[in-house]
């Protein structure tokens, strides 16, 4: 997969909007699921289940969610060595100052407030696309890897070589 | 309300490109401008002549540079309680994977590499415009009573 978004959510339309929205806007973007902050750190630290779990390019990240909530989980991935490099975005209804200001002392590479309504959520996803996955350079090494599996998936030939 | 840009930069040609380009952009933005890493920290320390500099909205971060590079002002921003929420973003020629690799590393907000051509250059500065300064909520955007909001998705999807 060219490139892969962890999506920490624990509201089920919110997180249905954004598969469908990135679905629509970026065919190429992978997008895996977490629903709260235990199963986001499982998956990126390979836990139980989530052995397989590909290193994402991005994550999304819910503020407010039940079991560990977003604060926590940033925390977490920027105190780790081996995840403190993953551009992580902060997407929350909460436009509270102290949540602002606590997610970029804790790290956050950017905060985003959900929008009320479809069209403006929608613009905000397609605004996220253009910016951090199309401007942004991102890591070199998991971009080649998302340029080969392209490339391998326009050849039927080479499909098999990317199966993991 | 005035958005307070650092540009910290040692190519005058880059500083006026960004200047330009900014002044295209978003009337609101007011360029500062630090031409190496100390004077960037003099600036966010509000040294010497900065005492009355005002706390940038957004760094705008060079990496080689004379005096001190701008991994060192990286570093000491993000490591630094008071300056680390600044959102700093890294904006040079290098396109090595060490820089980027090391950039986010030290917490970059983001990095880019500056397109060649004076096109492709505006094309950046608007994004980073549109993007960070507008769409992006930025320390200071926020609403001081709203620290309890409950969570409510497009079109008020709830739970």
């Amino acid at each position: 997969m060219p490139l892969q978004i962890l999506l920490v959510e624990d509201n089920p339309g919110d997180r249905r909007l954004t598969q469908e929205a990135f679905r629509d806007i970026n065919p190429l973007i992978r997008v895996y699921v977490a629903h709260d902050g235990a199963e986001a750190m499982a998956f990126l630290r390979h836990e139980g289940a989530q052995a397989a779990a590909p290193r994402p390019d991005l994550i999304l990240l819910d503020l407010n969610m039940p079991k560990m909530d977003g604060r926590d989980v940033l925390a977490r991935i920027k105190e780790d060595e081996d995840l403190e490099d993953i551009p992580t975005i902060v997407l929350t209804s909460s436009e509270a100052e102290a949540d602002i200001v606590k997610s970029y002392q804790l790290g956050a590479n950017c905060y985003l407030c959900k929008p009320m309504h479809f069209d403006a959520f929608y613009s905000l996803m397609k605004s996220l696309n253009d910016f951090w996955l199309t401007r942004v350079k991102l890591h070199a090494d998991d971009r080649e890897v998302g340029q080969k599996a392209s490339l391998g998936r326009g050849l039927p030939t080479a499909e098999t070589n990317f199966s993991p | 309300m005035a958005l307070e840009v650092l540009l910290v930069e040692d190519s005058p040609g880059d500083v006026r490109l960004t200047r330009e380009a900014f002044r295209a952009a978003n009337e609101a933005v007011r360029l500062h401008v630090a031409t190496d890493g100390v004077d960037a920290m003099a600036f966010l320390n509000r040294e010497g002549a900065y005492s009355d500099a005002p706390r940038p909205d957004l760094t705008l971060l060079d990496l080689n540079m004379p005096k001190m590079d701008g991994r060192e002002v990286l570093s000491r921003i993000k490591g630094d309680e008071v300056l680390r929420s600044i959102p700093t973003v890294v904006l040079t020629t290098s396109t090595a994977e060490e820089d980027i690799a090391k950039s986010y590393e030290l917490h970059a907000n983001c990095y880019f590499s500056k397109p060649v051509g004076l096109e492709a250059f505006e094309e950046l500065v608007s994004s980073i415009n549109s993007f960070l300064l507008v769409t992006a909520k930025l320390p200071g955007q926020g609403n001081a009573d709203a620290s309890d909001t409950q969570e409510q998705g497009p079109e008020g999807i709830g739970k």
